[in-house]
């Protein structure tokens, strides 16, 4: 059925502008040889191809603008005419001839400009003549495009103020009262055509009187472009005329779109001063009008005009813009208690946005716009609706953006309770953008009270929350949050250490309520800025406080801390980095001289390694990561010094793989050789390691061949070669030349050896570690003397 | 002319939020032809902004890195040049000399890149350069004070390598650079 309507719609459109076509050129074959009669006949003639009922909008209008271009001409042929002495005013009568109405009424408007142009008749006559004629006209769709055209050849010469057609006659009032007739009957006939044809067509009526919304919309722009309309005389006549009219119309499509185009057409400073006057009228509106959004476009508006000079605020102010905007929208929500949620927070949103642009030092303004907007969602629990929570973000964004620091934005009394509306997953996704926010700012974040604050904000992602477990939640997306928390408490820094040891514990309170996904995130950063505090502290200097550790903040203290928050992380599935944790803070206990302490978090990492490391290479890492720290501590005493070596190069002889063992137990010998600290060369010992790992490399060969057939590499020698090598420069009595000597010529026979495997990796190391030896033989000096007796 | 990008420790998110901001407006994609990293990034987040600096990405694996596949060690060949990468801590004395010279000649490179103790240095020796790019966050370190983000950018052209170490010191970014050169292929680097 739509099908042919349209076909036959491009059928008559066709047959129109052929019509047109066809008159347009006898019309112009007359226009040439000056004969006025036939011109005016065939210009009558083309005109009613617009008295047609069969066009759609959009296709009436393809039809007029042909009709339009074709009376410029006639226009400018008038113009001539009169200029050889015909009578405009028998012109003006002329046309008043014509058979049909409307072709009557074009050529009237036409004659009507060339009428005024002349000047033999006041502006204002011949406008008002015109502007009541065309009420002959009552078809809305014809009646706007005749009006339409009224209105396009009267704008330039409407007796504004400066123009020439201004005179005692005629005034700014005259041209403002014909452009507010214009404008009212034309909605008028847009109203009407709401109300034409069967109540089912009624989506296709609205759609079609949407396409001619900017011919009614076009006076309102004419007004505003009246340099005679000052402030005053939009206050006095123009708005109240226009309300008067948008109200008594009924209607809503007319409504909404006006409203909207008044905002958009007059200058903000209008608004402003006339703000009382369009609040005043959003309530006699139509209740299905649409009301936040004019409001919101409303505030916008205001907003941005604030927003683009600081010279504006003070008008502001004294029209008490923020009250009453306040007001009106309470009124609003008050009278549309079906009014969606989305709907109501989106009017708060605007209104903060307002607030922030307008009023950016009053916080109080702020708060007491979230206040009003908690009071609306009160009773409602946690908001489901995804269009109203994707507007509760905006709003929660707008002070984050606007202030960009969040601690002006906790300065809010009103924000968490906001805040408590979101549903668990948007909660989430809120208190990211805060972190976020904070991170891009780069904002340090320094007492402890502003440290609780945004951590009850952030809750969300610090602990689960009551209502619903979150297994749901996608496993790297948890990491994601958690890294982001975890990046978080980097910023939380102050440099007084009291307040930062404060700061710490009120993070610490918090990360424990977090659970044992959570804790293998946030532990470790917390704990890093303790023991960058513990060296801020060593390095202002360790005063023994005569009267006992517990007031001041010191290292003992944070260490104690430190030393219960690292046993949740072993209860808690991550002993690997307990460990390694405990490590960390036994050597800066070290640093701070405090063996206990130490020797306290060696012990923890021990029973981590002996009862909870199980997987081998988890277990080497450790073992590596205890003797290379062992190595470095100057602050135990010989027994327990003693006593850790020993476990430790226990550990060692029992990893798993003959290889890992080996190596580790190597890496042992460096226990007992420290180069700062001449009492901590215990050369005999060292060598008594590096024996015990040639051992082990022997086993390992055996192994290999009762296993295998072959011996293996012989890459185990030759690192132990090299370790002999160390401490043979080192100046280890017990590591003599002939060891060396000895230990060249076992590899030299395994490798050449019927059962060994070729290792081009192992003869590479070989081939480098003699190239050392001939290099330090070149050296000359003591260097070169040592090595002179090795033969390679 | 190739650039290679050495850098580590970041310590991400457990020492330091993030590479600091001017280290991050120097590094642009497309101008680096690899990245060696010497491990503890930790997360994946900091792999992937390395690897849409350059695609080609290696990494050795630091004890409290995320992903656990990274290998102890790795060597590549870049021009004339063999480098070796790995983090560090399992070389014991953390930091010392000779005994990271050992790997050196364990792994055959003319240049190894370590990295644990997060403070740059580069040394000379016989057998060739050992470089440590330090920490390019600054992260906290139980064995260096004080830390400056650095990292280091290598240019490797023919038988000589420029090392270029950036380093962030009081807000300000200063570049210091050292020259190396290999006699020939087959020989140490001089």
């Amino acid at each position: 059925m739509m099908l042919d309507g349209t076909e036959d719609e491009e059928k008559f459109l066709a047959a129109g502008i052929a019509g047109l076509q066809q008159n347009s050129f006898y019309m112009h074959r007359a226009l040439d040889s000056n004969n006025l009669r036939d011109a005016l006949k065939y210009s009558a003639q083309m005109l009613s191809e617009l008295r047609t009922s069969k066009l759609s909008p959009h296709k009436y209008y393809e039809l007029y603008m042909r009709a339009f271009d074709q009376l410029r001409k006639l226009e400018m042929f008038f113009e001539e005419e009169t200029r050889r002495g015909c009578s405009i005013i028998d012109l003006y009568e002329l046309v008043q001839h014509a058979g049909n109405i409307l072709p009557r009424l074009y050529l009237l408007c036409t004659v009507g400009s060339v009428y005024i142009k002349s000047k033999e008749a006041p502006a204002k006559d011949v406008l008002k003549d015109l502007v009541e004629m065309c009420r002959g006209i009552q078809n809305p769709v014809r009646g706007l495009f005749l009006r339409s055209y009224l209105s396009q050849v009267s704008k330039d010469k409407l007796p504004d103020i400066g123009s020439e057609y201004e005179g005692d006659a005629d005034t700014v009032s005259d041209a403002v009262e014909f452009v507010l007739q214009n404008f009212t009957e034309m909605n008028k006939l847009w109203v009407r055509m709401q109300h034409q044809g069967p109540s089912r067509e009624k989506e296709k009526r609205e759609k079609e009187r949407s396409e001619l919304r900017d011919l009614v919309g076009k006076n309102l722009h004419v007004l505003s472009q009246i340099e005679g309309v000052d402030l005053d005389m939009y206050k006095d006549v123009v708005l109240p005329r226009v309300l008067e009219q948008v109200v008594n119309c009924k209607d809503e499509l007319a409504q909404f779109y006006l409203m909207d185009c008044i905002i958009q057409v007059f200058p903000d400073e209008y608004h402003l001063q006339t703000l009382d006057v369009l609040l005043g009228a959003y309530p006699q509106l139509q209740p299905s009008v649409d009301i936040k959004t004019v409001l919101s476009q409303l505030m916008e508006r205001l907003s941005n005009y604030a927003a683009s000079s600081a010279e504006v605020l003070p008008e502001f102010l004294q029209v008490e813009a923020f009250s009453k905007l306040s007001n009106a929208i309470g009124k609003v929500i008050e009278a549309q208690p079906d009014m969606a949620t989305a709907g109501v927070v989106t009017l708060y949103s605007s209104l903060l946005t307002f607030t922030l642009h307008v009023h950016p030092d009053r916080l109080d303004y702020a708060d007491q716009v979230l206040g009003a907007c908690v009071k609306n969602l009160s009773g409602k629990g946690k908001i489901e609706d995804k269009k109203a929570t994707k507007q509760i973000v905006a709003l929660l964004s707008a002070p984050l953006e606007k202030y960009n620091d969040i601690m002006t934005a906790l300065k809010l009394s009103n924000y968490p309770r906001v805040m408590e509306f979101l549903d668990i997953p948007t909660n989430k996704v809120m208190a990211t953008v805060i972190i976020q926010s904070i991170m891009k700012n780069a904002t340090r974040i320094s007492t402890s009270d502003k440290v609780e604050a945004l951590f009850e904000l952030i809750k969300g992602l610090i602990k689960d929350s009551d209502a619903t477990p979150n297994d749901e939640l996608d496993e790297d997306d948890f990491k994601e949050e958690q890294n982001s928390v975890a990046r978080l408490i980097q910023m939380l820094y102050n440099e007084d250490p009291e307040e930062m040891f404060k700061i710490i514990e009120t993070v610490r309170k918090h990360i424990l309520t977090g659970g044992p996904k959570r804790l293998p995130f946030t532990v470790p950063p917390l704990m890093f800025s303790s023991l960058k505090l513990v060296r801020q502290l060593q390095g202002q200097g360790q005063e023994e406080n005569p009267f006992g550790d517990d007031s001041a903040t010191s290292p003992k203290k944070i260490f104690q801390l430190l030393n219960q928050t690292i046993e949740t992380l072993s209860g808690v599935l991550a002993p690997e980095l307990a460990l390694q944790l405990c490590l960390q803070c036994a050597e800066a206990a070290n640093d701070c001289e405090l063996e206990p302490v130490a020797y306290e978090f060696f012990t923890q990492a021990y029973i981590l390694y002996e009862e909870e490391i199980s997987d081998s290479r988890a277990q080497v890492t450790a073992i590596h990561l205890i003797i290379g720290t062992l190595q470095r501590m100057h602050v135990f005493g010989v027994e327990n010094r003693d006593t850790l070596t020993h476990k430790a190069t226990g550990y060692s002889a029992k990893l798993l793989k003959k290889p890992d063992q080996c190596r580790a137990v190597y890496a042992c010998s460096h226990l007992f050789w420290v180069d700062d600290h001449d009492n901590m060369k215990d050369g005999e010992r060292v060598l008594l390691c590096l024996k015990r790992a040639l051992r082990i490399a022997n086993a390992a060969q055996q192994m290999a061949n009762a296993a295998r057939g072959n011996t293996g590499s012989v890459m185990l020698f030759i690192e132990i070669l090299n370790k002999y090598l160390y401490f043979f420069e080192k100046g280890n009595p017990q590591v003599t030349v002939a060891a060396i000597q000895g230990l060249i010529e076992l590899i030299m026979n395994e490798m050449q050896s019927d059962t060994a495997t070729s290792d081009p990796s192992a003869d590479a190391f070989l081939a480098t570690t003699m190239r050392y030896i001939q290099f330090q033989k070149q050296k000359g000096g003591t260097v070169g003397e040592k090595y002179e007796p090795i033969k390679v | 002319m190739v650039l290679v990008l050495a850098l580590g420790d970041l310590h991400v998110p457990h020492r330091a939020p993030d590479l600091p901001a001017k280290f991050k407006s120097m590094l642009v994609p497309g101008k680096i032809q690899h990245i060696i990293c010497t491990g503890n990034l930790c997360i994946k987040e900091v792999h992937d902004y390395l690897k849409t600096l350059c695609p080609d990405l290696h990494i050795a694996r630091g004890e409290y890195d995320e992903e656990t596949k990274y290998p102890e060690t790795k060597t590549l060949t870049i021009g004339q040049f063999k480098l070796g990468l790995c983090h560090g801590h399992q070389v014991i004395p953390w930091g010392d000399l000779d005994s990271l010279a050992m790997l050196q000649r364990q792994l055959d490179v003319d240049i190894l890149v370590t990295g644990h103790t997060h403070q740059f240095t580069a040394y000379k020796h016989e057998g060739g350069v050992v470089i440590n790019p330090g920490s390019a966050t600054g992260a906290y370190s139980s064995i260096t004070y004080d830390v400056n983000p650095s990292f280091v950018l290598m240019d490797i052209d023919g038988l000589r390598v420029v090392v270029y170490v950036y380093e962030l010191i009081d807000g300000e970014v200063k570049v210091d650079k050292i020259d190396f050169k290999k006699t020939s292929s087959n020989q140490s680097t001089q």
